[in-house]
């Protein structure tokens, strides 16, 4: 056991060694230059050599990555080209709000997506099952700038009911949380509708019902425990599908985190920004397999820990 | 999750058909396909007008949008331009950078996935690392740069998104190959002394067609949506191209006046994902039956 | 809905000397209160050497000072840090006496030697200030440069009270440089003690402090008890918060919550709100020192023929273009915007008229047109703007492809040369300062034909230039009009080459929530966007 999650962790950190490799990479060969970014118009030749050469930018490739990689493990994320504040402040300033917005996000679609799917496996095959089933299709299949652009406006311009984007009370987090957790519960409901209706299907729920015991507490105490377990080895891959999300509903409702600083650095070129947030991305999206992946085991035996 | 013992059926194509046009969602789902298809096929007839012109009597003396219900069917968006011709060129968008991205990528996925998991060894060690790399990457964190790097235009757009989108393929084609290669019917081609092409052509190819299809199906709603962020983005294609996420894009700053120039061409996204997921769905369960309601 | 046009350009064809009076302070300020400032982006930096854009730029200068100042609402210099200063015959040297009694906001007292320090600062590559070049014309910048001088040669303390700047070569900007939020005046011992982060923790000698910064979320700025001017500011502080939507600001402000939206009112409310006469009342209409236009690159062709490019800037319909952004511009006849110095009144520019553009074309050799490449910046409302002026094109038969980047993208293509037109819009010009050689050197003079420079059009006249140098060299106030009308013709002869089609000149509005006192002019000061912090106040 201490093995395997040994050697999940070297391949994490190896993982993470090659996306840093191929961002720089792919950083590099940008067609435009953020020297000209920081000289300004009134810049001479001169002057834009001379940044150039203070930021280390006329090094080769090999060299530069390298002096990146060494920052890295002193913890040195650079410092952004425009803003001149170390990228690590920057990140860690704005990523517990992320955090908690993911975390608001997956609670979300745990609440929707397992209640949908339990109902439905509850009232298999009449109208409440199709009706939710066809619900966790559309989830699935509404583009999230849409549905961030719709739940503002009908929920916070409209109505009313909440702030029209923005941070710092519950109120200005229910709508973003929704938006991301809207997605992951049609994926949730499915999953847990199927598996629901498997573990009823089994000799031990029939046994329970046999030996009397109420509906709701078979359910409750025997099924759900059961049925839950291969939903929660989802939730660490979900992370990763999350990240994609948080650029844009971090833009549309004006929520502080590192989604909102990647895309305004993306904007700008400010390649350190780009590169400390899609590590840090890339990390909690390799955390989380790691997590799915541990606990698999202890759900299914039967898996082969390779 | 494959199951290494249990047998895979194979449907016969015919039967196959005859159960998906059983189930109904599956229908409306190729319904909605059929007319954003046709829509897009038929778009230079239907239209009423250019989508690139824009029209002095459509936009108010402020410079405000028309809403729908007057000479515009759909009304016009912030440069005047009809909505309702945008949209139906927008299917054509939709379509062809879904298809073409979705074929990339399982072209890309099913090789990989087949490599890595019908040879083993490193190789195989190699591929399905390099798939747990770009799986860390956030794909779209990773689409926005390459869109930056590449001079964008239909194509490239089609491009970067089968660059980010071809991992899921790889691991479940990896998956499936990798059950199937154990199979004794294998081994026992291989004392006969068939050539590995032999093997991969007629017996796994074969039977990893199902799965193909499904993924295929499945994929090109996640496509279309991507292609729709990328274009929300300000990073898709080219105007003035319409598609169905670079009218919202453009048209964004008056979601509060102008509402349905951002709902229209959001539901079509949604229809068309939508009508993908579906017949995909429907396509698992009736080539598949053990792999009912399941990811 | 007030309209204000700053005349300084008439007040210079009055010949007045280029200082005005003194600001007369309003009776009605009120002191005290805490207003509310909404803006989009997060805040990049507050130090005075680096900070370059549009949002941090009246931040800086309520935090900072430099050597020469604004009359607040106007393009009027007055004495700033300096309290006075004379010019050496030769027009090169500048001695400035500084006020005595300045206190930076750590309490200590403003010298001379703060003055050189800052100076240096600015100028030392390792600084990476977008501004040095700014200050070319002072004695020992090439060696700053280039990295053989710590230090400029030509500043020199004279006394703790005295500086004397002594320049290479007349410069008729000169003053109008240190009044620049580069040439602010900084504290060494805190920007050392803020080891390479003064960005965002600042200490100057302006009207507020920084209070507060929460990174995402908001700056609280605070008034400085002991600023020098007396009187000022009016405001107790002043709170910036950041990561708000425009429309989401500007419901805000119709509940009450918010002051003044910073990012201005989004086109989508507009129309409403200009509509209603009591928030129409809140707004106030100015002009800005910007020019939006297409660059057409001389070196590519067909571009290298003048006809044209005359063609081309008859066949844009400007109207239709300020149409699209919601009537906020006014069209452009020519590159200064109407309330710079030098601008050319009554030129009419190039008329539209696509037949006679179409006519020109044919003449030129292309009469079934051409194909050709637009590049834009991709965030709104460039890519319509761009698209309008597509459609322009088609109809005398040029076709445009579009090519809708990431700013550093355009830029990167513009510098390379490789672009034929760009349309400006996003990276369009605003000047740093009210000066018509400001919207000369970089985009239209020879110097900025090179790798990676901002003449994106490859225009290069030498003959330009001297006129331009010329006029740079009249540094008698006496002589002001002299040199306005020879701006004037520098960018006459630059309309008649038709490097450029200028095509509007945005305006300007402020829309304030009711408690808010002070001149209009403060709402739509050219200086200091949107509103002088400084001066405005609070009737509640």
């Amino acid at each position: 056991m201490a093995g395997y999650f040994l050697r999940r962790l070297v391949q994490s950190a190896l993982i993470l060694l090659g996306v840093s490799f191929i961002t720089y990479f792919l950083l590099f060969i940008l067609p435009a230059d953020p020297v000209r970014q920081i000289a300004g118009r009134a810049a001479t030749a001169e002057t834009v050599a001379n940044i150039r050469e203070q930021l280390g930018l006329d090094q080769p490739f090999l060299v530069q990555y390298s002096r990146y990689l060494a920052g890295l493990f002193q913890g040195d994320l650079g410092r952004s080209f425009l803003q001149r504040t170390e990228v690590s402040t920057l990140i860690g300033a704005r990523l517990p709000a992320t955090l908690q917005l993911m975390a608001a996000g997956i609670a979300t679609e745990l609440v929707l997506g397992l209640s949908m799917g339990v109902a439905a496996a509850l009232t298999r095959g009449k109208a409440l099952d199709n009706f939710l089933m066809i619900t966790s299709f559309v989830t699935v299949s509404a583009p999230q700038f849409v549905v961030s652009l719709l739940l503002l406006y009908v929920f916070a311009v409209k109505l009313g009911w909440f702030p029209i984007g923005g941070y710092g009370t519950f109120a200005h987090i229910v709508l973003p949380a929704l938006t991301l957790g809207l997605l992951g519960s049609g994926w949730y409901s499915r999953m847990m509708r199927s598996s629901m209706v498997e573990v009823l299907r089994t000799d031990y729920i029939r046994t329970a019902r046999a030996k009397g015991l109420t509906r709701a507490r078979v359910i409750l105490r025997h099924a759900l425990p059961n049925a839950i377990l291969p939903v929660i080895a989802m939730i660490g891959i979900d992370i990763g599908i999350f990240m994609g999300g948080i650029v844009v509903v971090e833009s549309v409702f004006g929520w502080p985190g590192i989604g909102q600083l990647a895309w305004q650095a993306i904007q700008r070129v400010d390649i350190p920004i780009i590169m400390g947030v899609t590590l840090v991305s890339a990390a909690a999206i390799v955390i989380g397999n790691l997590l799915a992946d541990l606990i698999a085991p202890f759900i299914d035996p039967r898996i082969k820990l390779r | 999750m494959t199951d290494a013992t249990r047998q895979v059926e194979m449907a016969k194509p015919d039967s196959a058909l005859r159960r998906l046009l059983q189930r109904k969602l599956a229908v409306f789902g190729l319904v909605l396909i059929g007319l954003v298809l046709l829509g897009a096929i038929f778009a230079p007839w239907i239209a009423p007008y250019d989508p690139a012109e824009q029209h002095f009597d459509g936009l108010t003396l402020e410079g405000a949008p028309l809403p729908p219900g007057g000479v515009y069917i759909l009304g016009t968006d912030l440069l005047g331009r009809d909505l309702f011709t945008r949209i139906l060129y927008g299917a054509q968008t939709s379509l062809i950078i879904g298809v073409a991205a979705n074929g990339l990528s399982l072209i890309i996925g099913t090789l990989v996935g087949i490599t890595a998991g019908f040879f083993r060894g490193w190789i195989g060690t190699v591929l399905m690392r390099f798939t747990d790399l770009m799986m860390a990457f956030p794909a779209l964190l990773l689409a926005i740069c390459l869109a930056a790097i590449f001079t964008p235009s239909l194509w490239i757009v089609a491009m970067v998104i089968a660059l980010v989108n071809w991992v899921q393929t790889a691991r479940v084609i990896y998956t499936e190959t990798s059950s199937l290669a154990e199979r004794d019917f294998i081994a026992a081609e291989r004392i006969l002394g068939a050539s590995t092409g032999r093997i991969l052509f007629r017996h796994i190819l074969p039977h990893l067609v199902p799965t193909i299809i499904v993924w295929g199906t499945l994929g090109i709603s996640t496509t279309v949506l991507l292609e729709a962020t990328l274009s929300f983005l300000g990073v898709g294609v080219q105007p003035p191209t319409p598609s169905w996420g670079n009218i919202i894009f453009e048209n964004q700053t008056y979601f509060q006046a102008a509402p349905w120039l951002v709902f229209i061409p959001g539901a079509a996204v949604l229809l068309l994902a939508l009508a993908f997921n579906l017949v995909g769905d429907a396509l698992r369960d009736v080539l598949d039956p053990l792999q009912r309601g399941r990811d | 809905m007030k309209k204000l046009l700053t005349s300084t350009a008439l007040m210079f064809a009055m010949g007045l000397p280029a200082l005005a009076q003194e600001y007369t302070p309003d009776p009605a300020a009120t002191p005290g209160g805490n207003i509310v400032v909404t803006y989009k982006d997060d805040v990049a930096t507050l130090d005075p050497a680096i900070g370059y854009d549009w949002q941090n730029w009246s931040m800086i200068k309520s935090l900072f000072d430099g050597l020469m100042d604004y009359v607040p609402g106007t393009t009027d210099l007055r004495p700033g840090l300096a309290e006075s200063y004379e010019i050496s015959d030769d027009g090169l040297t500048y001695t400035f006496n500084l006020r005595p009694g300045v206190l930076f906001h750590n309490g200590r007292e403003m010298t001379a030697e703060d003055v050189k320090y800052s100076l240096d600062r600015v100028t030392n590559p390792e600084t990476l200030s977008p501004g040095a070049g700014f200050f070319a014309s002072i004695a020992g910048y090439d060696a700053m440069s280039d990295g053989s001088a710590t230090s400029l040669s030509g500043v020199t303390v004279i006394d703790p009270l005295t500086v004397s700047i002594t320049l290479s070569r007349p410069d008729a900007t000169f003053l109008h440089v240190m009044a620049l939020n580069f040439a602010s005046v900084v504290p060494q011992e805190a920007v050392e003690a803020a080891n390479g982060d003064f960005g965002k923790m600042p200490v100057g000698t302006g009207a507020f402090s920084l209070d507060e910064w929460v990174i995402g979320q908001r700056l609280v700025f605070a008034k400085n008890e002991n600023y020098w001017r007396a009187g000022v500011p009016y405001l107790d502080a002043v709170t910036f918060e950041v990561g708000q939507e425009p429309v989401v600001a500007l419901l805000r402000l119709q509940n009450g919550e918010v002051d003044v939206p910073g990012d201005g009112i989004p086109p989508a409310k507009f129309t409403e709100v200009m509509g209603d006469p009591a928030q129409a009342a809140q707004v106030i209409e100015g002009g800005q020192l910007q020019t939006g236009y297409i660059t057409l690159n001389v070196t590519m062709p067909p571009f290298d023929s003048v006809a044209v490019r005359q063609a081309v800037n008859m066949a844009i319909n400007k109207e239709r273009i300020v149409q699209i952004i919601n009537g906020r511009a006014v069209p452009a006849t020519q590159p200064l915007p109407p309330s710079m110095p030098g601008y050319t009144e009554g030129y009419a520019g190039y008329p539209f008229d696509p037949e006679a553009a179409k006519a020109m074309l044919a003449d030129a050799g292309f009469p079934d047109g051409f194909e050709t490449d637009l590049y834009v910046m991709n965030t709104d409302p460039n890519p319509r703007i761009a698209q309008a002026i597509q459609q322009d094109l088609s109809s005398i038969g040029i076709t445009a492809n579009i090519l809708s980047l990431a700013q550093a993208n355009v830029i990167e293509a513009g510098g390379a040369g490789t672009a034929p037109m760009i349309w400006s819009g996003g990276m369009a010009w605003i000047a740093d300062f009210p000066d018509p050689s400001n919207f000369y050197g970089p985009i239209l003079g020879c110097a900025g034909v090179v790798e990676g420079g901002w003449n994106w059009s490859r225009y290069c006249v030498p003959a330009l230039d001297e006129m331009a140098t010329a006029a740079d060299s009249i540094t008698d106030p006496a002589m002001m009009d002299e040199r306005m009308s020879k701006w004037s013709d520098v960018y006459m002869s630059v309309m008649e080459d038709a490097p450029w089609v200028p095509v509007f000149n945005e305006q300007r509005y402020t829309m304030r929530s009711p408690r808010m006192g002070g001149a209009d002019e403060l709402y739509v000061d050219p200086v200091s966007i949107p509103v002088n912090y400084d001066y405005v106040y609070a009737t509640e």
